[in-house]
């Protein structure tokens, strides 16, 4: 059973002037089979805790660990960290001109298996995921993200999770953007991979929308770089009813 | 009303009419001129060599390849040199080769013209492609060996006709080639052009695009690899002196490798007391590393109103960290991640080629270049 271990993590943004604390010493441990959900307002630094976690060039961990199953995340490159189990749904998923959908998918899914899937198999596996999250098949012929609209993003970024199956799933800001529609197909996707009860994820989200259809186990707000509650589901609905001010002021008196 | 090209008023046949280039000139301030080898100063000049460039023709039987005189009237008939080399190789080449495809025939096996490099010093070279109204045809120019030469090649595409040409500048390592690529295009009459440059110490290519009536449709792509070294330059000009007509611009290139030098002008005219121009050009730089040069410049001269579409980009830079990182964050290694990349920047224009052989050579030698990064 695979475990997520975040301690202590400081992280810092390199400017041109400066090196800007973003994480002020992170604690977070995430199991198989759990769901947790990591809320706060935003420039709380959420997405920085994502983006170091996956390796992004940008961010600068000053100290801590992050631990996948005992092993160290934080001495592995961005590639490595992906084939050792982990993904990042990013957030904005960036265009990459003239590389095709199917073309990345089948590159990417030998690296994380370690083998080349046989071309017809693959066709079929990747023909089925883009039916559950509706996606037109002819996606699979256009270029990496390009001329997708925000929706499409997110559904690909899914697609992806359910066909490179890590051990643990980072979804920074997922819903963000979706309709009521698009947010359920990527719910459904969501609920589909972590069915098996073997793998683990964190949901990073402003909004507890997302919340009604991806149930979480655990809860945690976020705030200035630092988790300063946690709970169970209840947390959502309170932060749902009350908003992030209460939490924003003790953060600011810190 | 009867518009004046500037491609008429500016240039002569005559070599003495244009000054031997200093390097200061607009049109010669990108270009090693030492590297030339005196193509600019010509075979009377300090570096006057024999060479020998052989040319040779392959083609279905319904299109006519001829070899005549530059006294032939169907030669120079559609251009006039605006540059000194342009002038020389027309005054100093040998004869000229002629390929004509017929009114209203379509021809379906791309025409190839092997140019090859047989013998070093200077050759200079002609070459007319005519396609008679209504006439469908691809060419390729495959330029492969070692030469110092200077060409001008016509494209002459008559009313409703439909010329493909696609240009392989494959020399060896050590060629110099300076060519002139003069389009001349008939009423409705459509081109699409492809440069592929690859190879040479020094490759210079020079293409204008004129229209002879309106409703002609330019398309110019071009893709170059330039390495260590080298020196790639294309240099468009689209005359729009005609009312409804379009072009289309598009040059893409890959640099590496230390003094890899690339330059590319693309001179758009839209003009006086046209309609209905409907005009884009683009290009776009890949900076695989260090030391490398390269040299981009639109520019658009506008003079009328009555303007359908009409702008430009360029872009230069290195490869998108983001692009980058989000391939490995996908378990791609970081090489492989670099070359998905670089194909997918080329992707679209090979695919855009449409000649099988071109387009299997281009990804080859992209393949190769890649190699040799890694």
């Amino acid at each position: 059973m695979s475990t997520l271990e975040i301690r202590d993590l400081h992280v810092s943004v390199e400017t041109e002037t400066e090196s800007k604390p973003i994480l002020r010493g992170v604690n977070l441990t995430v199991r198989a089979g759990e769901t947790h959900a990591l809320m706060g307002p935003n420039g709380s630094g959420k997405s920085t805790l994502a983006y170091a976690i996956a390796g992004h060039p940008k961010y600068q961990i000053t100290s801590g660990t992050v631990l996948l199953d005992g092993e160290d995340l934080l001495e592995m490159t961005v590639d490595e960290r992906a084939r050792a189990g982990l993904f990042l749904a990013m957030q904005y998923p960036v265009e990459v001109p003239g590389v095709t959908v199917s073309n990345f998918l089948r590159s990417a899914v030998t690296a994380v298996r370690g083998e080349a899937p046989k071309l017809r198999e693959f066709t079929k596996e990747l023909s089925g995921a883009m039916k559950s999250l509706a996606i037109d098949p002819a996606f699979a012929q256009r270029g990496l993200n390009e001329g997708f609209s925000g929706g499409e993003k997110k559904r690909h970024e899914i697609l992806q999770l359910e066909l490179l199956k890590p051990k643990m799933a980072v979804l920074d800001e997922t819903d963000s953007g979706l309709d009521v529609d698009a947010l359920k197909v990527v719910s459904e996707g969501v609920n589909r991979f972590s069915a098996s009860g073997e793998v683990g994820v964190l949901l990073i989200t402003h909004y507890t929308r997302i919340l009604r259809y991806v149930k979480p186990d655990f809860v945690h707000v976020f705030v200035e770089g630092a988790i300063v509650e946690e709970g169970g589901p209840e947390l959502a609905e309170r932060l749902e009813a009350e908003g992030y001010e209460r939490f924003a002021k003790a953060g600011a008196s810190k | 009303m009867p518009a004046v090209s500037k491609l008429d008023t500016a240039g002569s046949f005559e070599t003495a009419d244009f000054p031997v280039p200093n390097g200061r000139e607009e049109e010669w301030r990108f270009t090693p001129l030492r590297r030339l080898r005196g193509l600019h100063t010509g075979p009377d000049g300090t570096e006057g060599g024999e060479g020998a460039v052989s040319v040779a023709v392959e083609a279905e039987p319904a299109v006519r390849v001829e070899t005549v005189g530059l006294d032939d009237e169907r030669v120079g008939a559609s251009f006039t040199p605006l540059e000194r080399v342009s002038a020389l190789a027309y005054r100093h080449a040998a004869g000229a080769t002629l390929v004509t495809v017929p009114k209203e025939t379509q021809v379906e096996r791309p025409v190839v013209v092997a140019v090859r490099g047989e013998r070093p010093g200077q050759a200079f070279g002609h070459t007319v492609v005519r396609l008679e109204p209504f006439a469908t045809a691809t060419v390729v120019l495959d330029h492969a060996g070692s030469a110092t030469y200077a060409d001008n090649v016509e494209f002459v595409v008559g009313d409703g006709a439909a010329l493909t040409v696609v240009s392989v500048h494959d020399w060896g390592r050590d060629a110099v080639h300076v060519a002139y690529h003069h389009v001349s295009l008939g009423r409705d009459a459509r081109f699409r052009g492809h440069a592929v440059t690859l190879g040479g110490d020094l490759v210079r290519v020079s293409a204008t695009v004129r229209y002879t009536a309106p409703g002609g449709d330019a398309e110019l792509n071009g893709v170059y690899f330039t390495d260590a070294g080298q020196h790639h330059e294309h240099r468009l000009l689209v005359d729009h002196s005609q009312s409804h007509c379009r072009s289309r611009v598009e040059y893409k290139g890959a640099l590496q490798g230390d003094d890899a030098h690339a330059v590319w002008i693309g001179d758009v005219i839209i003009g006086v007391g046209t309609e209905g121009t409907d005009t884009y050009e683009y290009n776009r730089n890949l900076v695989l590393t260090d030391n490398t040069r390269v040299d981009s410049v639109p520019n658009l001269e506008i003079f009328t109103g009555e303007v359908l579409g009409a702008g430009h980009a360029s872009a230069s830079g290195r490869l998108d960290d983001l692009h980058l990182f989000y391939l490995q964050a996908r378990g791609i290694e970081a090489e492989e991640a670099r070359r998905l990349v670089v194909r997918g920047f080329f992707a679209e224009m090979i695919a855009r080629l449409g000649v099988p052989e071109v387009e299997e050579r281009l990804t080859a030698a992209i393949e190769r270049e890649l190699e040799r990064s890694a």
